[in-house]
């Protein structure tokens, strides 16, 4: 049942994601690439890239499109409601009680301990896609576009949805 | 209570201007519920954010949600949410269903080959400040240590991610606190 398989495709990295949307990348990409098989990991990097330069936040786009992709409007919502419900549910149900542990060091650590398991997997996924980069383009403009965006981002300070929308361009231009 | 209209203008307005994920969207938050339309004053903001920290999933909507609870009701989380949610949802589908429409086309296949190295950067960037987040969190010895059983567990023994998550928060829950480590 495609409903079901999205919902779960959406609410588990979403419910184990500590570290806000981002850290949902590359759990979200677990499932709808290894799991499901819905998306390349090609695919999964233009949704990103797509998303990227589009306002607003990741998670949500990402479970929007792959919900409309695979199951139309219903599927959206439902990919998107697994997104936001659980852990919005629990914020609103769980407020008092997290309030009065605020300082608990238990509570303060839970977010804590699962920092490095989620950058060991956007570390994963980073390689994954500079391996897919490398066998897809030459290593020579492979390279190029490499460094070249990190110096985009990191140097100059680019604004990301103005370095996406170049290399877009660059690559529609000169690696068709 | 505040008027739905309001809160639809502060959580339209913070999310669309937003580039870059929820958790760079969290100051234009701030801007709107604290200063425009005084929703809340600034330590209330600070207390919900920590809060939400310490729960899973997107931070903003988190942020919406109560928000929105709080000022309007069930009427205001809904109407915040929408904001947050639905304009950034419509355009990326529209997007990518368009880009898909033209998938032959070489320009577009070329396209496609251009941007993935800037999401690999990008990606590489963000697994960066998780390394620092995390030894600043806990010290490089323990983030090490972490990184380490991590790494074993989800790249060499190919265990599904949650099941380690799951295992550290059973830690950070369980294990003993260290009476006033300095």
């Amino acid at each position: 049942m495609i409903y079901i398989d999205l919902f779960l495709a959406f609410f588990i990295p979403n419910i184990v994601g500590y570290g806000g949307g981002p850290a949902t990348i590359p759990l979200i990409k677990h499932e709808v690439v290894e799991k499901y098989g819905w998306l390349t990991l090609s695919e999964y990097s233009e949704v990103l890239a797509l998303g990227n330069a589009l306002p607003g936040p990741i998670a949500i786009k990402i479970a929007a499109f792959v919900g409309y992709d695979q199951a139309g409007i219903l599927g959206a919502c439902i990919t998107v409601l697994a997104t936001v419900g659980p852990s919005l549910a629990l914020m609103i149900a769980l407020l008092g009680i997290l309030y009065r542990n605020r300082t608990s060091p238990r509570v303060q650590r839970l977010s804590k301990f699962v920092l490095p398991a989620i950058a060991v997997l956007m570390l994963s996924l980073t390689f994954g896609f500079v391996e897919t980069t490398v066998t897809t383009i030459h290593w020579l403009p492979a390279i190029l576009l490499l460094v070249g965006s990190y110096i985009a981002l990191e140097k100059l300070k680019w604004h990301p949805a103005l370095v996406i929308v170049l290399a877009l361009i660059i690559g529609g231009v000169f690696l068709s | 209570m505040a008027s739905q209209k309001d809160i639809f203008i502060a959580f339209f307005r913070s999310s669309i201007l937003g580039f870059g994920g929820g958790p760079s969207t969290i100051p234009l938050v701030q801007k709107e519920v604290v200063q425009t339309f005084q929703f809340l004053d600034d330590d209330e903001f600070t207390e919900i954010l920590a809060i939400g920290n310490t729960l899973p999933g997107p931070i903003i909507t988190k942020m919406a949600g109560y928000i929105g609870f709080r000022v309007g009701g069930v009427i205001g989380m809904l109407n915040a949410l929408a904001a947050t949610i639905i304009p950034s949802a419509i355009m990326i589908i529209v997007a990518l269903t368009a880009l898909n429409e033209y998938k032959d086309l070489p320009f577009i296949q070329g396209m496609t080959r251009g941007v993935m190295p800037v999401i690999a950067v990008m990606m590489g960037v963000l697994t960066w400040d998780y390394v620092k987040k995390s030894t600043l969190a806990l010290g490089w010895k323990w983030a090490i240590i972490l990184f380490a059983l991590a790494f074993t567990a989800i790249i060499l023994l190919s265990m599904h991610p949650a099941i380690i998550i799951v295992a550290l928060l059973l830690c950070a829950l369980l294990l003993p606190v260290k009476k006033e480590a300095r």
